[in-house]
This record gives structure tokens, sequence and C-alpha cells, in this order.
């Protein structure tokens, strides 16, 4: 029997909806589409199938969020999903976390970085520019919202371009969306 | 065409930052699609557009943005539905317990998502709101952080290019 996570880890656990997701077999077309379910694609994970309920949100929501962490120029990916992670720990979704600090893992290597998230989350010590990168977008996830442009220069202090600097507020809002349908919608299971 | 986001930011489109947002155009495209998504859906379900901006408006006064909350309640004004005014304010309530409830729950999304719980999801069901339209309400609230948070990102960065 599976349990709730409720710790940060890296490990990327099951998710469980608090709400009973759209039935595959019955799924609208609008449904089907905004899933993007083909002949070839027919896995489609809890989360997508939840989310299928509001089938017009998901449509462009999915391209969004692959273009805002997957597109190919300006931030590195790695610290894209610094960004992410940055929101992930303020918001505590547990879920996201894991799977972004997983992927900044895979590709960085750098374990110190994420033990030192976890260890101590937003007061966690990390090189300048690294520093710079999750405090702004932790910064900028709170409600009130804590960033300041002072916390932005420090972002160019550290050598990050206008686009950089645009790409990591993306990466830091997106997870503003996607922790609230996450961590909200539904719980880690391991 | 200028998206709102880009409005609301006010970045000079000569300036260094307005060439990165020329770069990222399809990501300001799809956040204006998004907007219309949880905003003016096609299927509104049991959020009511008018129902949707009085949220939004209630979500951004949380934040401050009165730039947005000057946006949402025009869509309010003309959503046809002035019982829901009152949801445009924090603490406003109209005595209906599944909208009520819904605007609570936003209240949550926006102000301390960390602290959801299965409960929080149980009081909707039990407030009488459906499965779909608490994933309607959560991709409303979420979007609208988003937004928030993009255009607060976009304020500080162009501040720090002026100066």
């Amino acid at each position: 029997m599976k349990k709730p996570v409720h710790e940060f880890t890296a490990e990327v656990p099951e998710w469980s909806p608090y709400v009973t997701p759209v039935d595959f077999e019955t799924a609208t077309p609008e449904q089907r589409a905004a899933m993007k379910i083909t002949p070839s694609n027919k896995g489609v994970s809890a989360y997508v199938l939840t989310l299928a309920h509001d089938p017009e949100s998901l449509d462009v929501r999915s391209p969004l969020f692959n273009l805002i962490m997957y597109g190919k120029d300006g931030l590195a990916s790695a610290e894209r999903e610094l960004g992410a992670t940055a929101a992930s720990v303020v918001n505590r979704c547990i879920y996201c976390t894991a799977v972004h600090t997983s992927r900044f893992l895979n590709l960085t290597k750098r374990t110190d970085v994420v033990d030192a998230i976890f260890a101590d989350e937003r007061n966690a010590r990390l090189e300048p520019r690294h520093q710079a990168l999750f405090d702004f977008a932790a910064k900028l996830s709170t409600t009130p919202i804590e960033a300041s442009a002072d916390d932005a220069a420090k972002l160019k202090d550290v050598g990050l371009s206008e686009l950089e600097q645009l790409d990591l507020v993306l990466s830091a809002a997106i997870f503003g969306w996607a922790n609230r349908l996450m961590h909200t919608l539904g719980e880690p299971l391991a | 065409m200028t998206t709102l986001i880009e409005k609301l930011a006010g970045v000079p489109p000569d300036s260094k930052l307005g060439a990165a947002l020329k770069v990222r155009a399809e990501v300001l495209r799809l956040s204006e699609a998004a907007h219309d998504a949880v905003l003016v859906p096609r299927e509104p379900g049991g959020l009511s557009h008018a129902l949707r901006a009085a949220l939004a408006a209630r979500m951004c006064r949380h934040v401050g943005n009165a730039a947005l909350v000057a946006h949402y309640e025009g869509y309010l004004a003309h959503g046809g539905d002035a019982e829901v005014a009152p949801l445009a304010h924090p603490g406003g309530s109209i005595g209906d317990p599944r909208r009520d409830a819904m605007a609570r729950h936003a209240d949550m999304l926006t102000l301390a998502p960390r602290q959801a719980t299965r409960g929080d999801i149980e009081a909707l069901k039990a407030a009488g709101v459906s499965e779909p339209d608490i994933v309607r309400l959560s991709e409303l609230a979420a979007f609208v952080n988003y937004q928030l948070r993009v255009i607060a990102g976009l304020t500080f960065l162009k501040e720090v290019e002026g100066r």
C-alpha cells in the first residue's frame, strides 16, 4: 500500500487525484484532442485525465508549458529547472519538486545543490549564479510577491542576458500555475 | 497584436527586454489564449463568465495589481451577472454556498497553496461544486497567479534595464 509523501525528494512519486479523472473510454472528442490522444499515443497520465475536465485550458496549457520549459534557445535547461524547483519549494508541491530536481540532476549531476535546497529550502546557500536565480524565482512565487528590482538586478550581475532573465520569470511563473494544480488536486504517493 | 501581458508590463519595444519578448512571441500568444480559455470559455460549466471575472479580480486584489483588477472588473461589468460582483472583493460573499465556497478556494489557491489538502477539495464537493468545476476553478486560479507573476517579473526586469 502506497502512502502520501510529505518530504521533499528527487525520487518521482506516483500522483493520485482527489477528483475522479475523465474516463479514457468515454472522453469527448474535445477532451481527446486536448489530451493529444493519437493512435500512437495512448498513454495518458492520471494528471492529464484530471485536467481533461477543462479541455479548453488543457489544450493551451500543454504547449505553453512545453515551450517555456523545453525551448531550445535562451536560459539553459538546468537553470529553468532551478526556477521551477524554487517555485515548487515555495508552494510545497512535493511532486513537481521531485520531477524538476530529478531533471536538474540528470542535466548537472549536482547533488550538492539539490541537497542544500532540500535541507534549507528557501534559505539554501548556493553558489552566486544559482543563488541569484533561485532567490529571484522563489521571491516571485510568494504571495505577496516578495521579489523586487534589486533581486532582478542580481540576475544581471551574475551575467544573465535579458532573454535568459525573461525565461527565468516564465519558468517560475508557469510553476505558479502547475503547482496550483498538481499540489491541490491530488497527492504524491510512494 | 499587443497581448495583455505586454500592455500591462509596458516594456519599451526598442529595449533589450522588448527584443527578448519578441523572441518569446509564441509564449505571449499562448498566454493570451490561456486567458481566454479560463475567462471566457465556450463551455463555462458551473462558472459563468461573470463569476470567473469576479474571482480573477478578487485574486488580483489579493496580490495588489490594480491594472489587472481593472481589466477583470471590465469583464465583470460586461458579464451580465451583477449578483456575483461582491465576490470580486476579498472577504466578499453572496450567500450562495456553492459560489462562496469557490471564492474561498480561490483565496487559498492565491494566498497559501502550500497549505492545500484533500479536505479543501472535499469542502468544495460538500458545497455542491462538481468535479469538472473544481478543475475549472483550479485552472482559473492557477492561470491568474501565473499571469500576475509574469507581469510582476517583467516590471522588475524593465526597471533594472532602465537604471
